[in-house]
């Protein structure tokens, strides 16, 4: 990738260091706030989260070695505009999966229709088929995504990868505001940046509005954790703290004629809406995986009687699969009527053969990726790699074509990052959290910001080393309190 | 509230217990051995293992006694299930598990408590031993500090009455050193190597002030086992403990509605102790009686257990 010029969110293509429009405050805030002030913050920012335990457990090292995701000082930044467009975007592309979640496992139209190979669906092990031909309360499967998504020019946007399952990393998002909020006050007198903080409240909300029809006005919701050696436990406890619903175990529950309960001090209480986040092999010992320690037995039969929501829907995993992902086009066309606002990257299914050729003869310039995997394992990154780490992979690839897809090596665009020496561009990607109830589609304005701190590094997953950055989404200009009051003055 | 999260925190409130006793017992018979004027030699050192119950245990290790290892295992070693860091680190364990439970500023000072003892491997000699007890009493005074504030709802109750329960038997194993801590040869009961062993029972539990204000005459066995037992002026006494766990049960009754077989032993525990004298506890032998106590204690936390459905 040597030579090849990157966009910079800050600087744009300009080799001069002159800012994009409307970023002459903040590369003035880069340029003058002395490095060692600014290493200062970032260690005094790590310090808090790691009092405060927002930790992660890194799999496959000693047990329990808990880690803080390094954050850095240095934010990304949204114009009102680009926010704009990409919430609608995210909006119609969150609806498409809904509906082709619930056209799969019902009427099976988009197969009919030969718009998606049926094999590829109904042979995916993402596919579910203890699910088939079941609604969920209010017809709603995802209900909390997170839209993985990266930037390689000024209005080049693509969605990377869809999560439909249980994302995660909406902690960071609110805490790195709280910890940007703290020690760069001066920032948020620069912009005036849309809050996060208002998460909480839209998911407390979403999940009140899921609940199977009968349950009362104050339905009980809860989240389940798979318990606190879990990565992400920080984060589950960190949202059933904010949004004041009990964090619960699968201990914790039973399930008794169809009705999901949990154990209090006083007894039983009744149970409505579970946010869970484990995955749906281990919800429920009777239906997916016997020997799961983790689950509840009778968990989905409480879930088929329509007794208890669950989020998001059993069954997501077809719709996340990065097979189908390349068809999302097609998917969104489909059940829209419209084109996809938001693009997808060029995708070679390793499945046909022409891809697989292709695939094969390109490895070193492409990015080669498990059709079910995730957390930045098992793939190759072609330019990155070895000449004896492609042939390792051309191996595994010509063993299991179909488990693989191949994308081009994207440009991602930069973030100017603390680094040791200086402030330098580091590669970013961006995880929007999208909720849909019945009450609407949300999509608060930020989300999770990965920077790769290697320098040159495309892979920015925290388990391969990646950090963290505050995403700030600008308020418009015509929005700003003191315009609209004198507005709405004028007009009366 | 989640019985298990109940339980979680009557165990965190019992660990941190557990670690701040075990902290005033290493501190003490540092003192007791090394400070004072008549060394109690490795006696000290065994009947501190007495008190902390790890007598079996640490011979099962196959150290001999010294100061060090015994301060060592009773602080640092990860193989004694109740040394002060296991203590604490099951008590953050729990604390992380039941996160929602515990307001921020609880969580820290039991998180920070951890912290600046997990990557101690050694305890040092007498006064880096002495140190380490201070650090370590200062974040249990933060964290007990945290405790208070918080709202008085259940979370707060549950951990009380883990403290509450767990400061009872720990009171009581102290008394009871005097028991297995014997006299050496030519020292008479009552003598100055005696006085000295009450002595510093008082500073153990920094109640050495807390003697002269109670009491215009100077030091006796006899009073510092009734201050200790009776007094419900010292809030470390098994009197206080006892009308403490009764009054936490009683806050969670009328929070939970839920009343029962704790409620009643506990009450039965605090009349009896009311009418009790301390010439009757020395008469009727002080270790019969302390260990009376503890296993009735045992038998309280059980009951506790089961009304609120821990297991």
């Amino acid at each position: 990738m040597a030579g090849q010029s990157f966009f910079d969110e800050i600087w744009g293509y300009s080799r001069a260091r002159k800012p994009r429009p409307g970023f002459d405050e903040i590369a003035q805030w880069i340029r003058t706030t002395p490095k060692s002030e600014l290493k200062r913050r970032q260690d005094s920012a790590e310090a808090a989260f790691r009092q405060l335990g927002i930790t992660f457990n890194v799999y496959g090292e000693e047990e329990e070695a808990e880690r803080i995701i390094p954050f850095d000082i240095v934010p990304r930044i949204f114009t009102a505009n680009e926010w704009d467009r990409l919430t609608i975007g995210l909006e119609q592309r969150v609806n498409a999966l809904n509906a082709f979640l619930g056209d799969v496992y019902g009427d099976r139209k988009i197969l009919g229709d030969g718009i998606v190979p049926a094999d590829l669906v109904l042979g995916n092990p993402g596919f579910t088929p203890a699910v088939n031909g079941h609604r969920p309360p209010h017809g709603i499967h995802v209900h909390i995504a997170g839209i993985d998504m990266v930037r390689t020019g000024p209005d080049e946007f693509y969605v990377l990868e869809d999560n439909v399952r249980t994302p995660s990393g909406v902690s960071y998002m609110l805490e790195n505001r709280e910890a940007m909020l703290r020690l760069c006050p001066e920032l948020f007198e620069i912009f005036e940046v849309e809050p996060v903080d208002r998460y909480p409240d839209a998911l407390g909300a979403m999940m009140k509005s899921v609940a199977p029809e009968g349950a009362s006005s104050d339905c009980n919701c809860v989240l389940l954790t798979p318990g606190h050696f879990n990565s992400a436990f920080y984060e589950h406890s960190f949202l059933a703290d904010n949004v004041g619903i009990e964090l619960v175990e699968s201990a914790d529950l039973i399930v008794d004629d169809d009705i999901v309960w949990m154990r209090t001090i006083e007894g039983r209480k009744r149970v409505d809406v579970i946010y869970r986040r484990i995955d749906d092999e281990f919800l429920d010992p009777l239906i997916f995986r016997p020997d799961s320690m983790l689950g509840v037995p009778g968990l989905m039969a409480a879930y088929f009687a329509g007794n208890v929501t669950i989020i998001n829907a059993p069954g997501n995993g077809i719709a996340d699969d990065k097979a189908i992902y390349s068809y999302m086009p097609e998917i969104v066309k489909y059940y829209t009527g419209e084109d996809a606002k938001l693009p997808n990257v060029e995708t070679w299914r390793c499945r046909e053969a022409d891809a697989l050729q292709y695939t094969l003869e390109h490895l070193e310039e492409l990015v080669v990726k498990k059709v079910d995997g995730s957390g930045g394992y098992g793939m190759l990154v072609g330019p990155a790699a070895t000449a004896e780490e492609i042939e390792e992979f051309r191996a595994v690839l010509k063993a299991k074509p179909a488990g693989y897809i191949a994308q081009p090596t994207l440009a991602l665009s930069t973030v100017p990052t603390l680094t040791d020496k200086s402030i330098k561009g580091r590669h970013v990607d961006f995880r929007p959290f999208v909720l849909s109830g019945t009450n609407g589609v949300t999509t608060v304005p930020g989300g999770l910001t990965r920077v790769a701190l290697q320098e040159g590094s495309l892979v920015v997953n925290s388990s391969q080393g990646g950090g963290t950055k505050d995403s700030l989404v600008l308020r418009p200009d015509d929005q700003q309190p003191a315009q609209s009051q004198s507005q709405s003055q004028a007009q009366s | 509230m989640l019985a298990r999260t109940a339980s979680w925190l009557y165990w965190i409130g019992r660990y941190m217990e557990r670690a701040e006793f075990t902290g005033r017992l290493v501190e003490a018979t540092v003192r007791l051995d090394a400070l004072s004027a008549r060394p109690a030699g490795t006696g000290a050192w065994e009947s501190a293992l007495s008190v902390a119950a790890a007598g079996e245990d640490f011979a099962a290790t196959g150290q001999s006694i010294t100061p060090s290892s015994v301060a060592n295992y009773l602080t640092l070693a990860e193989e004694n299930a109740n040394s002060i860091r296991s203590c604490l680190y099951n008590a953050r364990m729990n604390g992380r598990a039941v996160r929602t439970a515990l307001t921020r500023e609880a969580w820290e000072s039991i998180n920070r408590a951890w912290l600046g003892l997990r990557d101690r491997s050694a305890t040092g000699g007498s006064q880096a031993t002495i140190n380490l007890v201070e650090e370590l009493k200062a974040e249990i005074r933060g964290f007990e500090g945290a405790m208070h504030r918080m709202l008085r709802q259940e979370s707060h109750w549950f951990l009380r009455l883990g403290a509450a329960i767990e400061r009872a038997d720990n009171t009581a194993r102290l008394i009871d050193v005097k028991y297995h801590l014997i006299l050496p040869e030519g020292e008479e009961v009552g003598g100055l190597v005696d006085r000295d062993q009450w002595g510093t029972i008082l500073q153990t539990v920094s109640a050495n002030t807390a003697f002269r204000w109670l009491y215009s005459e100077g030091l006796s066995p006899g009073r510092v086992v009734e201050m200790l037992t009776l007094r419900p002026e010292l809030p470390r006494s098994l009197a206080a403990c006892v009308s403490e766990v009764v009054t936490i049960l009683d806050a969670l009754g009328r929070q939970t509605g839920r009343q029962g077989e704790a409620d009643r032993m506990a009450r039965l525990r605090q009349k009896r102790t009311a009418e009790t004298k301390v010439d009757q506890i020395i008469r009727g032998g002080l270790h019969e009686y302390l260990k009376a106590f503890i296993t009735e204690n045992r038998l309280l936390s059980g009951a506790i257990s089961s009304q609120f459905r821990f297991d």
